[in-house]
């Protein structure tokens, strides 16, 4: 079996504040293989985002990565010197964010910023580092790239920042990409050209992706297993077509509930009842139970762990019984 | 950009007139100049006669349209006090005051941006908070006090530097310099940072609250994401956003620091146009008064002028607002 480009092992996060620690990431576990496009659904304060922070290292105080580990093509990337992994990120790991228009530093030409970003990773001459830079371009799908490299980021739409950002993201050729939402602040018919671009792109290198969204839609249309997040944890991972068309956890069949269909009758959409709890209020067990319509005395008490059904893994005490038995 | 530049430079030529209509307007409100010519027992006839050589009896706005066109060619009438040419007096005067101001400007500047920069990025250190504090002195002590105490502290009490005047002055043209004479650069200090110091700790503490807001900014945040170095980071992304306010603070500054050089020029007996304008107060020598208040507002605007274009350098965006005129 081959190394997975990452592999995240019970990863715990916690913010230190006055009151109490409180704990953001609480044994996540999963791998993204070479080439492989892992979805990260949840709603917001799930820990989706705070998750691709920590395998980048950018969790800044009072948050701290307090347990587990990552690896990185085998490597072990958490609790790297500074200094370490500032050169992992941007060389082996890419990152893009959710908001374009605020990625990009105003005052210097995109040129300069991917220019910069080349030769910080690479031994690139300047002319060198400007030659991939306009090749980049292109290959993010910018026209007239040759003139387009000596443009200000405000010269530029929503979509194509986006676009310079993915260049950015992938000028030096990283192992793993990390996009934080990339599409939210798009506009609809830019958003499924950004999710085209990212897809190829990730196919073309082989670089494997953790997109990071609440869009089912752009889930089901790019990724090749979905996780699944509630309250920090994750309450079920498995291939994208098994968990969007037979949800295992009463999260997720909620979430895929919740999404309405060209097909669907008139009937109203699925609703989960309540929210998710306060960081500062985590019910003991597992965290869904008061919101949980099949949840019995064992929720409330014993934490779900996540465990094997099919291709999928499900963190729900429903299953366990049959998870014994597949086992057995 | 041109354009912008022309109507830019048309706008300060409409704010001169008006600072010369308040000017003008002093001799008028501000007492009989005659009165100040002439003595007691000087005759009827002759303070008549001095009225008409003065161009008084003519009609106001005649006398206005001569006040301007003199004043543009620097011509600013002759001194009560000194009876001598006013514009010859202030050449005599500037370069002392402008060789301060710009001391004073340089010194805050280097050092704002400097303890703003540490301040900003080492938030928590021992010197950031003295720095912090320290500013608080700087902001709210008033100038005459520093420099009354600097005075008695280098000057009288150990005795290493002088404490009024400009020391040796070489001259240079019409210029005359005291950074090239040992004195001269002496006498400099103690009046650079009495003036200086209230614009650097106002410029530490701008820079240091801009720095913390960019450092919080996406983009910021993106620059770590893509593995940039620390110092590119703080020192190429960050310090160069902050600036745009820096220039337009610093700018303005420079002006008030030449307009309040009045109270560091009075303290060191520093002989530069300060100075003058306050024994011009004292004596009612209106044509210096006037004059004064022209060249200070000049001054003024040509400083904004020259921020305004600043930014556009600092700026891209506003690069882009400005050739598309509203």
């Amino acid at each position: 079996m081959t190394v997975p480009v990452l592999s995240v092992r019970d990863l715990k996060v916690e913010f230190v504040t006055r009151r109490a620690t409180l704990r953001a990431i609480d044994g996540v576990s999963f791998d993204i293989a070479k080439g492989e496009v892992l979805g990260v659904v949840g709603e917001s304060g799930a820990g989706k985002s705070v998750t691709g922070l920590a395998v980048i290292g950018l969790i800044d105080p009072p948050g701290r990565i307090s347990g587990g580990e990552i690896l990185l093509s085998g490597m072990r990337i958490d609790h790297l010197p500074a200094e370490e992994i500032r050169r992992v990120r941007g060389k082996r790991i890419g990152m893009i964010f959710q908001d374009p228009l605020t990625s990009l530093n105003p005052l210097y030409r995109i040129g300069d910023q991917i220019v910069e970003t080349i030769r910080t990773h690479t031994n690139l001459s300047e002319s060198a580092a400007r030659k991939r830079a306009i090749d980049l371009l292109a290959e993010v799908g910018i026209p007239a790239p040759e003139k387009r490299v000596d443009g200000y980021p405000h010269e530029f739409s929503g979509g194509m920042r986006q676009r310079v950002v993915i260049a950015l993201a992938i000028c030096a050729e990283p192992e793993l990409i990390i996009a934080d939402e990339p599409t939210t602040a798009l506009d609809v018919s830019v958003q499924a050209q950004i999710i085209a671009l990212i897809k190829r792109l990730g196919r073309d290198h082989g670089t494997a992706v953790m997109l990071v969204t609440h869009d089912m839609g752009v889930i089901a249309e790019t990724c090749d297993r979905v996780a699944v997040m509630y309250s920090g944890r994750i309450a079920e991972i498995g291939p994208v077509q098994d968990v969007v068309r037979n949800p295992l956890h009463p999260y997720a069949k909620g979430l895929m509930g919740a999404i309405p269909t060209l097909a669907g009758e008139d009937k109203r959409l699925v609703q989960i009842p309540g929210s998710m709890p306060r960081l500062s209020a985590i019910p003991p067990g597992c965290p869904f139970n008061p919101r949980c319509a099949f949840a019995f005395d064992r929720c409330r008490v014993e934490r779900p762990e996540p465990l094997p059904n099919g291709a999928q893994a499900v963190a729900c005490h429903l299953y366990d019984r049959a998870a014994e038995e597949s086992a057995a | 950009m041109l354009a912008f530049t022309l109507r830019r430079a048309l706008q300060a030529i409409g704010v001169m007139i008006a600072v010369g209509i308040i000017s003008f307007s002093m001799f008028r409100f501000a007492g009989d100049p005659v009165n100040q010519i002439v003595s007691i027992d000087t005759s009827a006839a002759e303070r008549a006669s001095i009225r008409q050589s003065l161009g008084l009896d003519d009609p106001v706005l005649v006398q206005f349209g001569r006040y301007l066109v003199n004043a543009a060619q620097f011509k600013f009438g002759v001194s009560y006090q000194f009876r001598q040419p006013v514009s010859t007096l202030l050449m005599e005067r500037m370069p002392a005051t402008l060789e301060l101001a710009i001391c004073a400007t340089v010194l805050a500047m280097v050092f704002g941006i400097l303890m703003g920069v540490y301040s900003a990025l080492r938030r928590d250190t021992l010197l950031a908070k003295l720095f912090q504090a320290v500013s608080l002195i700087g902001i709210s002590l008033p100038t005459f006090l520093i420099g009354i105490l600097l005075i008695y502290l280098f000057a009288v009490t150990l005795g290493w530097l002088p404490s009024f005047g400009r020391g040796e002055v070489v001259r240079l043209g019409w210029w005359t310099t005291g950074l090239l004479t040992v004195s001269g650069l002496k006498a400099l200090i103690m009046p650079s940072i009495t003036l200086g110091l209230f614009q650097m700790t106002l410029i530490m503490r701008l820079v240091r609250a801009e720095m913390l807001e960019v450092l919080r900014t996406d983009y910021i945040r993106f620059a770590r994401a893509r593995g940039l170095t620390t110092r590119a980071i703080h020192f190429g992304h960050a310090l160069k956003n902050t600036l745009v306010p820096v220039i337009t603070v610093a700018g303005l500054q420079f002006g008030s620091v030449i307009a309040f050089a009045i109270i560091t020029e009075t303290v060191f007996q520093w002989p530069g146009m300060g100075l003058m304008f306050v024994q011009a107060v004292q004596n009612v020598d209106i044509p210096i008064m006037a004059a004064y208040l022209l060249m200070v507002s000049l001054i003024f605007v040509t400083i904004n002028l020259v921020v305004d274009i600043l930014y556009t350098i600092v700026d891209p965006r506003l690069r882009a607002t400005i050739s598309r005129p509203a």
